[in-house]
C-alpha cells in the first residue's frame, strides 16, 4: 500500500476535524446546494438553508410563486420542481423546526423570536438592516448558511 | 489507497463546488442584441430617454424599477423589501448585464409584474433596454 504524503495526511486530518458539514457552505446548509436555488432564490433574499422551514411550508411556498411576499418569483417548471424537491428534501425535522409559522415565514417562527428576543425593535428598523429576512445585515455568512452568534455584528 | 481516492475525490467535490459558485458569467448574448430583439418586436427604436422616465416613475403601485435598482442603475441596488444587494443593472458597469435571453426574459416578466402589475410591452422593454445601454 502507498504510504500517503504528509501533505496527504494533514489534508485528510483537517476534513476529519472540520466535519461534513465544514465541506458544504457550512453549518446549516445541505453539501449539494442546487446551482437554481442559488441563482433564483438568493438573487433577492437569504440563501435561507432548507432545515429551518418544514416541508409542509416550503411545499406550500413553492406552490405560490407567483405570488411570492409581494413580489413575482415565478419559474419554469422544472426548476421549481428540482428547487422543492431539494427544500424538502432537506426541511426541518427537528422538533422546534416543525411547527409551520404564520405565512410560511420562518422569521415568523417560535424559535426565531427566542433566538432574537435579545434584539431591540428598533435595531430592525435600521436602513443598514431593513428586514428580519435580510440575515446577512448582522450573519455576515448566512449565505454560507452560517449563523453562529459569536460571529455576530450587528451594523449602525 | 482506497483513503487516497477518497481523498482526491474529496478534493475533487471541493473544487466543483468552488467553480459552480463563481460560473455564472457572461452569457452568449449581448445587451445590444437584446435591444435589438425588442425593437424589432415592437417595429420601433428604443428611446433612452423615454427608458429613463419609464425607469424612474411608479405605475400606480409602490415600487419604480429604481426602488431596487437604484437611480441610475450604475452602482449597487438594494432589494425594496428583503434589503439584498443587487448588483448594478447597467451593463457599462457590469459587463454580466444583458447577456443572457433567459435570465433577461425572466426578470423583465417578474419585475414588470412587480412594478406595474402587468407584463412590459416591446416597446417598453426596448426604452428600458437602451436606458440601460446608454449609461456609462
Amino acid at each position: 500500500m502507498n504510504k500517503l504524503s504528509p501533505f496527504a495526511q494533514a489534508f485528510a486530518l483537517a476534513v476529519g476535524l472540520m466535519g461534513p458539514w465544514a465541506w458544504a457552505d457550512g453549518p446549516l446548509m445541505p453539501a449539494q446546494v442546487p446551482p437554481a436555488y442559488k441563482q433564483e432564490c438568493a438573487a433577492c433574499h437569504t440563501a435561507y438553508p432548507p432545515g429551518l422551514l418544514p416541508a409542509a411550508s416550503w411545499q406550500r411556498v413553492m406552490r405560490g410563486l407567483d405570488l411570492h411576499y409581494g413580489t413575482d418569483a415565478s419559474l419554469e417548471p422544472a426548476q421549481v420542481q428540482q428547487i422543492t424537491s431539494w427544500l424538502v428534501a432537506n426541511a426541518g425535522t427537528y422538533k422546534r423546526v416543525r411547527e409551520e409559522p404564520p405565512q410560511d415565514r420562518l422569521t415568523r417562527s417560535a424559535w426565531f423570536a427566542r433566538k432574537h428576543r435579545e434584539v431591540d425593535a428598533a435595531v430592525w428598523k435600521r436602513a443598514s438592516v431593513k428586514s428580519a429576512a435580510q440575515c446577512s445585515a448582522c450573519h455576515r455568512q448566512a449565505d454560507q448558511g452560517i449563523f453562529d452568534e459569536h460571529q455576530v455584528r450587528i451594523p449602525r | 489507497m482506497i483513503k487516497k481516492t477518497a481523498i482526491q475525490w474529496m478534493a475533487a467535490v471541493a473544487l466543483l463546488s468552488s467553480l459552480s459558485a463563481t460560473a455564472w458569467g457572461v452569457g452568449s448574448s449581448t445587451p445590444q442584441a437584446e435591444l435589438a430583439r425588442w425593437q424589432q418586436t415592437a417595429g420601433q427604436s428604443g428611446d433612452a430617454s423615454r427608458g429613463q422616465a419609464f425607469f424612474n416613475r411608479q405605475h400606480g403601485g409602490e415600487w419604480s424599477c429604481a426602488s431596487c435598482h437604484g437611480q441610475p442603475p450604475t452602482r449597487q441596488g438594494k432589494h425594496a423589501s428583503t434589503g439584498k444587494t443587487i448588483a448594478p443593472l447597467a451593463p457599462a458597469v457590469n459587463p454580466q448585464r444583458l447577456t443572457d435571453t433567459a435570465k433577461v426574459d425572466k426578470w423583465l416578466r417578474r419585475n414588470c409584474k412587480d412594478v406595474l402589475s402587468r407584463e412590459c410591452t416591446a416597446i417598453e422593454k426596448a426604452d428600458v433596454l437602451a436606458y440601460l445601454i446608454s449609461l456609462k
